[in-house]
């Protein structure tokens, strides 16, 4: 059976900060949410579904909170659906709405995700209570730098090379009018000297909490016929999942991570990553998953992602630019991170991206992760509509 | 549904549900989950991880802890690494999405599965939280107070009266007797459920819901592998959900105009239904859908005992699709409507339509 061809025709963020007072949740996914719809051109009735995303509901404090953003996302009288998946959710979000396009369920899908971290304290919402989880493991950072100590140990890599993939994302996102953080005066040494927060992961080698949402508009082939700027297709898009523990766990570059490349790559057939993929917007909420994920997806040699980063080669005038728009480091409204790195793999590839394109992007990929990293999801977009 | 020819058929399989408790404080929700997957995967001679797409449905809220559905992934075994998401809604939902999966030709079967353990927390408050945060649940308006409200309206519209509504408890929890799963069973006749005082008035004890604990797991497949695996696949013909406005104020709350477009949509006025189960937590809930699903006294409605008898929260709605679909299974049903609903007062719906090969 052949599926639909999908594209991305509109693309909407907020300006990513670390609390808007100004408007309350329903203003701020509205604002992504609109902005998606000018973007294509469209308006509400345009829109047959919406499937929207969040992490744990927590976070604001609103059980399913959805179903009182109904009204405010013109849902009413349409198919709605929540997305959860942990941090990967702003991808698995993505996803599904692109599988409703590519079934030929529905012919225009607006998709979105969103977190107003400002609501709660998100580190201690992830520090989960006696039972679950022993008292020490403060936020994520307390989860992932064990891990981040591994990869070190295992491959060599110099201490600073986290310090080098902060502060070439911190940089990127001064030309990224979205971004969090826009830290003009931010010098390597800033970056290094910066306190320890879990060591070896430093203050400024850790993603912001921000409050912030994303929006795209996901149409067919007819669709994309009427899109008033160049689409982004989807060529390829996957979802893994693996348990949170168990003996034999590779937490340096686990196995989901690489079954869900895989899977994309064979999608979009893609031999050769590193020279095939023009940009990659990959989640990287500590420096160091930069050359951890750089191996996990196929881009380095197992030991040899540092070398990538360290030798500039993942620079935005690099051979293979990562993250130009500031990534995680940047930005953090964590169940919309995954999906912005979805929007900005796609703005790419639609030559949209402004200050931070990179020259020529005709093949970008969309990269999340969350959980203890165990749950991927992934999505190759390009210029031109899939052959097959 | 604008159908390609070539998009394949998709048809429940099978399908498993826990003994649904008041309290389960001797089960973690993996646990009450496990054997129940065990149990739903064997009757195709399947195991966890062989199917191609997982997908859940849960609520963080009701397990207070977040990211509480990895607990629950970690019980299932996703190793080697499976293709897997989940929905933080009602796993009715989450089969929804796996329909979409199968009907893409990604994947050719899908386990579904969905839980919920309300005994650990006071459902009635908890439930609040769902409620838009700036202008309602600072007020705390609790499950049963809005639907108290709905049942009001629909009194005052002249849709129904208390003895209808203790009619409807009746016969709900007179089927469960026949249902091992259900959480209440039998009842007194409906003049005697009248002698009881209000919950929330116009509503006594008997108009809702049983609060408790369980889970449930479908198991999809497309086409020929649907045939291989099932002697009389439930094949689901339509399949659509739609949701209201939030907030009460705005909405005529003695119909459901999104229930009534999600059958439409999910085909289930182009013939006739022989079954139909609904999810109607409370007595009054019925008597609305009953006239936006156009369901007349030939239909069986609710064989199972409903929501009225049994009631988990996050897989109630799945729990419908599944019963209609093992009605079909042995051959009790031909074809079958079943539904699904979530928020206050039945905000959002879904429909599905279910059916056997002529026999």
């Amino acid at each position: 059976m052949s599926k639909e061809p999908v594209a991305v025709v509109g693309i909407g963020q907020t300006k990513h900060v670390a609390a808007r007072h100004d408007v309350s949740i329903a203003g701020l996914v509205r604002e992504a949410a609109v902005r998606a719809l000018q973007d294509a051109r469209l308006g509400w009735p345009d829109i047959d579904a919406v499937v929207i995303g969040k992490a744990p509901d927590f976070f604001e404090g609103v059980m399913m909170p959805e179903l009182y953003l109904a009204d405010a996302l013109g849902a009413v009288g349409k198919p709605m659906l929540r997305v959860h998946t942990a941090g990967s959710v702003g991808g698995s979000t993505a996803l599904v709405a692109a599988n409703l396009v590519a079934a030929r369920v529905h012919r225009t899908v607006l998709t979105l995700a969103f977190e107003k971290q400002s609501e709660s304290n998100a580190m201690w919402g992830l520090s989960l209570p006696i039972p679950f989880q022993q008292p020490l493991l403060a936020g994520a950072g307390g989860f992932f730098a064990p891990h981040i100590r591994a990869y070190m140990r295992r491959t060599g890599a110099p201490d600073t090379v986290g310090s080098l993939v902060a502060y070439k994302d911190r940089r990127n996102a001064l030309k990224n009018p979205y971004a969090h953080l826009h830290e003009h005066d931010i010098t390597l040494e800033k970056v290094q000297s910066s306190p320890m927060l879990w060591d070896p992961v430093r203050y400024s080698e850790t993603c912001p909490s921000s409050d912030g949402a994303c929006a795209m508009i996901l149409t067919d082939r007819g669709g994309a016929g009427r899109s008033p700027h160049p689409p982004a297709w989807v060529h390829g898009g996957a979802m893994r999942s693996e348990p949170t523990l168990f003996a034999g766990k590779d937490f340096v570059s686990p196995q989901a991570g690489k079954d869900c490349a895989a899977d994309v790559y064979r999608q979009a057939g893609i031999a050769d990553p590193r020279r095939e993929i023009d940009a990659v917007e990959m989640y990287v909420p500590f420096s160091w998953y930069e050359p951890m994920w750089l191996e996990n997806l196929g881009f380095a040699a197992e030991g040899e992602g540092w070398k990538l980063t360290e030798s500039g080669v993942t620079e935005l005038d690099g051979d293979l630019p990562v993250n130009p728009s500031g990534g995680v480091l940047s930005t953090n409204p964590i169940g919309a991170s995954g999906m912005i790195r979805f929007a900005e793999a796609a703005l790419q590839v639609r030559g949209q991206a402004g200050e931070h394109q990179v020259d020529g992007a005709r093949t970008a990929l969309g990269h999340a992760y969350g959980g203890g990293a165990q749950f991927f999801s992934m999505w190759l977009v390009g210029s031109e509509p899939p052959t097959s | 549904m604008p159908d390609a020819p070539d998009v394949p058929d998709v048809a429940v399989v099978a399908f498993g549900q826990s003994e649904h408790r008041a309290n389960t404080a001797d089960l973690s929700e993996v646990e009450m989950l496990l054997p129940v997957l065990a149990e739903t995967l064997g009757q195709v001679g399947l195991t966890a991880g062989e199917t191609d797409f997982t997908c859940s449905g849960s609520s963080d809220y009701l397990a207070g802890r977040a990211f509480s559905f990895t607990m629950a992934l970690d019980g299932v075994g996703a190793w080697p690494p499976i293709s897997e998401s989940h929905v933080e809604m009602d796993g009715a939902w989450a089969l929804y999405e796996a329909w979409v999966k199968l009907r893409t030709g990604e994947a050719e079967t899908a386990l579904v599965y969905s839980y919920g353990k309300s005994s650990p927390g006071h459902l009635r408050d908890v439930l609040t939280r769902q409620l838009d945060p700036y202008y309602l649940a600072p007020l705390w308006p609790d499950s049963v107070s809005l639907a108290a409200l709905q049942a009001q309206a629909l009194i005052d519209a002249g849709h129904t009266d208390e003895r209808a509504l203790a009619a409807i408890a009746a016969r709900d929890r007179t089927s469960a007797e026949e249902n091992p799963h259900a959480q209440l069973r039998g009842s007194a006749p409906p003049e005697r459920l009248l002698d009881a005082d209000y919950l929330v008035r116009p509503l006594r004890g008997h108009d809702a819901p049983p609060i408790g604990d369980g889970a449930a797991a479908v198991v999809l497949a497309a086409g020929d592998t649907a045939r291989r695996l099932c002697t009389r696949p439930a094949w689901i013909r339509g399949i659509d959900h739609r949701v209201e406005p939030h907030a009460l104020g705005v909405r005529d709350l003695t119909d459901s105009p999104s229930t009534r477009l999600a059958a439409e949509r999910a085909g289930a006025f182009d013939a006739p239904v022989d079954t139909a189960e609904l999810h109607a937590p409370f007595t009054s809930q019925e008597v609305v859908l009953r006239k936006a699903l156009r369901l007349g006294d030939d239909v069986t409605v609710n064989p199972s005992g409903g929501a009225l008898a049994a009631n988990p929260m996050m897989a109630a709605g799945l729990i419908r699709i599944g019963e209609v679909a093992a009605r079909i299974h042995r051959g009790a049903s031909d074809r079958a409507l079943a539904h699904a609903t979530s928020g206050p007062c039945l905000q959002q719906n879904l429909v599905a339509v279910l059916e056997g090969d002529p026999r």
